[in-house]
């Protein structure tokens, strides 16, 4: 019995306090908005929004409602964040290798750069980028072309537009090489289990990709045309390309700085990965006769990756997290356009600002449920 | 394959190997130093991309003949162990050396020779081409003391002076005062810093000027978050972590969700949250600093990630530590105080440097709400018309102190972690 209230009178007393905390603010936000006359609800979002925002990856103008405003965001988060999550993976499984090179000149560049960029705030360098190095770049009349139909100017970067004729029709091909890729994958595990024979697997599935869309080219169903960037006079001195796709400044800024930035923590993780398979394992497979490839492919790697992948994917999150700081550059993120913009027009602080906080919640939570999953799958199971 | 044999050595002929592989060694990084450093290039006559790729191509010659698993010499021994092991990281080796050396003359011209820091207008920059530390002289007390008054920068000196003073308290307790170490630390030292602070910087009384905190920026009030950031999320991560893990439903849900709360959100929506959202929170009347609001999100905000790191130590001790506390009588808050937290930790170290480091480097983003500490105060500088066209010698003056402060804390925690390690 009496232990029974010890626990119980702690767990009351927090309870108490939370609730009395919460019930403190209801209650005053209640009588705030009272006093200045707005009621709460979400109607607002059906209103007109009657701005612009520069960059939207889907059609929208200010005759659009509140509602796709924060769409045309969380889709330009989305972007940047898919972006710079591809290169930062990228550059820093590279710096994470290099740092395990037995090149002393490599292994200490790459600890410098970690050292470096790791050090410096991210807002810092994101500002680094937008104000000072990317607006060293030439005004487009005068700028050389990258790779021969690419241009890097001080309004962007410039690239060819590809213009797709059928374009769902690809996408399936590339859905029926997936699944044939997937049988196949099976039936080989099968065959190695029953009959000890291996099929090379990789080589089929490449060329399954390769074979399904191509033949979807060559048979006329899809046609791909190229729209290269053309130099266009807007007025007397002012140029731009018209004709391509333009990567605005704002994103080439962010998804540099925020991929630089988080490779470091990925490089970090990858060698730790690595280096947290025991030498010992090597030693037994090469024993067991395996070659060299199949030792990385079957006994290091699956084990390197269940040490890499929980902590990268939180670095990935935090990327996502940290792209919200495109607000700085004023670039048109979900920050930006809804907690900022919308925010300043509505005057509804707590409705968007819990609306923006449940996004970005929802988007966390979202990938760490699947990395638990993940996590639980690949763990190994001890008897 | 003849090929290969010839520019492999043996053991018999390995001297004359030695001779003409560091010779062409020598002229590739030779010609490297001629084309950067003087602007001379004397296989101009050969087609663009040899012309391009010649030093690398004698370099990696030059290696492949020094190669030999085992010389007799020592230092050659030393560098084909580490620099030149197989063909590709000796183009690698070539690659970092030919790149860092092509490097250095355009970046030490435009950071130190052609660079001005004489003169106090933009008038001195206009002549070189090289960097501008001028702008970074004239606004170096801006950088540092934000829009402080100029005369009161004194305050803030002294005000730090006692701040640190203060915090070195603790090393002469001796004797029976040593008991009281913790409690001088969690709770003395935050009011007495609480209260320099407030009677020197902020001012009001005693004499001296009301300063208001919109006037505060720069380098200090980096300092100044960062501090109350580091004193209070601490203990706070720690109820949190200790919460996580109690056998009490209610607490343990209740730090669950705030920790995942916190943890899930962006910290720039939190800085919205305080300034646009948390207003609206309180009774009409009250009014609360913007930048007391600003360090509480940023408390509330690191504690949880705080939370999660000391979780991590709690989690790596064995059980029969908790067990053997109990078994000696011990009850909970004893047993976590003398047997789990310390151990748990020391375990942490550089798991909670790191969120300090994130708490350090997040500074600059209370820009959002109006404030400017360095980052801000630089964006503030390049925008002057007085001062346009600056703005990279700004951010390398800030990446460099950052950089700075952030390295020192680093190599701080791991003195710290060799300091307090113990054999188990």
């Amino acid at each position: 019995m009496n232990h029974k209230i010890k626990s119980i009178i702690p767990q009351l007393l927090t309870l108490l306090f939370v609730v009395a905390v919460i019930g403190f603010f209801t209650i005053n936000a209640q009588l705030n908005m009272d006093e200045r006359g707005i009621d709460f609800g979400y109607g607002f979002l059906n209103q007109e929004s009657s701005f612009d925002v520069q960059f939207s990856l889907i059609e929208y103008d200010g005759s659009h409602s509140y509602a796709k405003a924060y769409l045309v965001g969380l889709l330009n988060t989305i972007l940047v964040s898919v972006l710079g999550i591809i290169f930062c993976t990228i550059i820093g499984v590279i710096i994470g290798i290099a740092r395990l090179s037995p090149n002393y000149l490599i292994r200490n560049t790459a600890a410098w750069y970690v050292e470096f960029f790791r050090n410096v705030p991210l807002l810092l360098q994101i500002f680094f980028w937008y104000y000072a190095a990317l607006r060293a770049l030439p005004l487009p009349e005068n700028t050389e072309p990258l790779f021969g139909v690419t241009y890097l100017t001080v309004k962007g970067y410039y690239i060819p537009r590809l213009i797709w004729e059928n374009f769902d029709i690809l996408i399936y091909s590339i859905l029926a090489a997936i699944i044939s890729i997937v049988f196949i994958r099976n039936y080989a595990r099968k065959l190695q289990e029953e009959k000890g024979q291996q099929l090379p697997v990789l080589l089929i599935s490449v060329g399954l990709l390769l074979v399904f869309p191509a033949i979807t080219f060559v048979t006329g169903m899809v046609q791909l045309e190229v729209a290269l960037p053309v130099l266009k006079q807007l007025s007397k001195t002012s140029f731009i390309y018209a004709e391509g796709l333009s990567v605005p400044p704002e994103l080439l800024a962010l998804v540099l700085a925020l991929s630089l930035y988080t490779a470091t923590f990925v490089a970090e993780c990858v060698r730790a990965g690595v280096q947290g398979v025991s030498k010992g394992q090597k030693e037994a497979a090469a024993s067991v006769g395996l070659t060299p490839n199949q030792i990385l492919k079957l006994v290091i790697m699956p084990q390197a990756l269940r040490i890499i992948i929980p902590p990268t994917t939180n670095q990935y999150l935090n990327l996502t997290k940290n792209s919200s700081l495109a607000a700085a550059i004023a670039y048109p993120d979900l920050v930006l356009v809804f907690a900022g913009t919308a925010l300043m027009q509505t005057g509804r602080a707590i409705e968007i600002v819990s609306i923006t906080m449940l996004t970005y919640l929802t988007l966390s939570l979202a990938i760490s449920l699947l990395m638990n999953w993940y996590n639980k799958r690949i763990a190994i199971k001890e008897k | 394959m003849i090929n290969i044999n010839v520019l492999k050595p043996t053991s018999a002929n390995f001297q004359t190997y030695l001779y003409i592989g560091s010779g062409l060694i020598f002229i590739s990084i030779f010609d490297v130093i001629l084309r950067s450093f003087f602007n001379i290039n004397f296989s101009n006559s050969l087609p663009g991309i040899l012309n391009f790729f010649l030093p690398l191509i004698i370099g990696l010659v030059g290696f492949q003949m020094i190669r030999l698993e085992y010389s007799g010499n020592r230092i050659v021994d030393k560098i084909n162990q580490s620099v030149n092991n197989n063909t590709f990281n000796a183009g690698l080796t070539l690659l970092i050396i030919f790149l860092t050396l092509l490097i250095i003359p355009p970046a030490s011209n435009w950071m130190i020779f052609e660079a001005t820091i004489s003169g106090d207008t933009k008038e001195a920059c206009v002549a070189t081409e090289g960097a501008c530390w001028t702008y970074i002289k004239v606004w170096f007390r801006r950088f540092m003391y934000g829009m402080y008054p100029n005369d009161f920068h004194w305050r803030i000196n002294t005000a730090f002076i006692f701040l640190i003073g203060f915090a070195f308290v603790g090393y002469f307790m001796r004797g029976k005062l040593k008991n009281y170490i913790t409690f001088y630390y969690a709770i003395l030292y935050p009011i007495i810093a609480f209260l320099i602070i407030n009677f020197l910087i902020s001012g009001g009384s005693f004499g001296l000027e009301w300063v208001e905190t919109n006037a505060w920026g720069g380098l200090s009030l980096t300092f100044i978050v960062s501090f109350f950031g580091l004193i209070f999320c601490f203990p706070l991560g720690m109820i949190l972590a200790l919460g996580r893990r109690s056998e009490l439903p209610v607490i343990r849900y209740i730090s669950i969700g705030y920790i995942e709360f916190w943890r899930g959100v962006p910290l720039i929506t939190v800085l919205f949250m305080s300034s646009v959202m948390f207003p609206m929170f309180l009774p009409s009347d009250a009014f609360v600093d913007k930048l007391i609001r600003v360090i509480a999100a940023i408390i509330l905000f690191e504690a949880a990630y705080v939370a999660e790191v000391i979780r991590g130590g709690l989690q790596a001790l064995p059980r029969g530590q908790y067990d053997a506390a109990k078994s000696l009588g011990m009850g909970y808050w004893k047993m976590q105080i003398f047997v789990i937290l310390p151990q748990a930790l020391k375990l942490v170290i550089p798991g909670i440097a790191n969120t300090f480091l994130a708490l350090v480097k997040d500074t600059p983003l209370i820009f959002v709400v109006g404030l400017s500490e360095v980052v801000g105060m630089l964006q503030m500088a390049k925008t002057n018309p007085k001062w346009l066209g600056y703005a990279m010698e700004g951010y390398i003056f800030a990446s460099i102190l950052f950089w700075a402060i952030c390295y020192a804390m680093s190599r701080y925690s791991q003195y710290l972690e060799l300091k307090y390690k113990t054999e188990r």
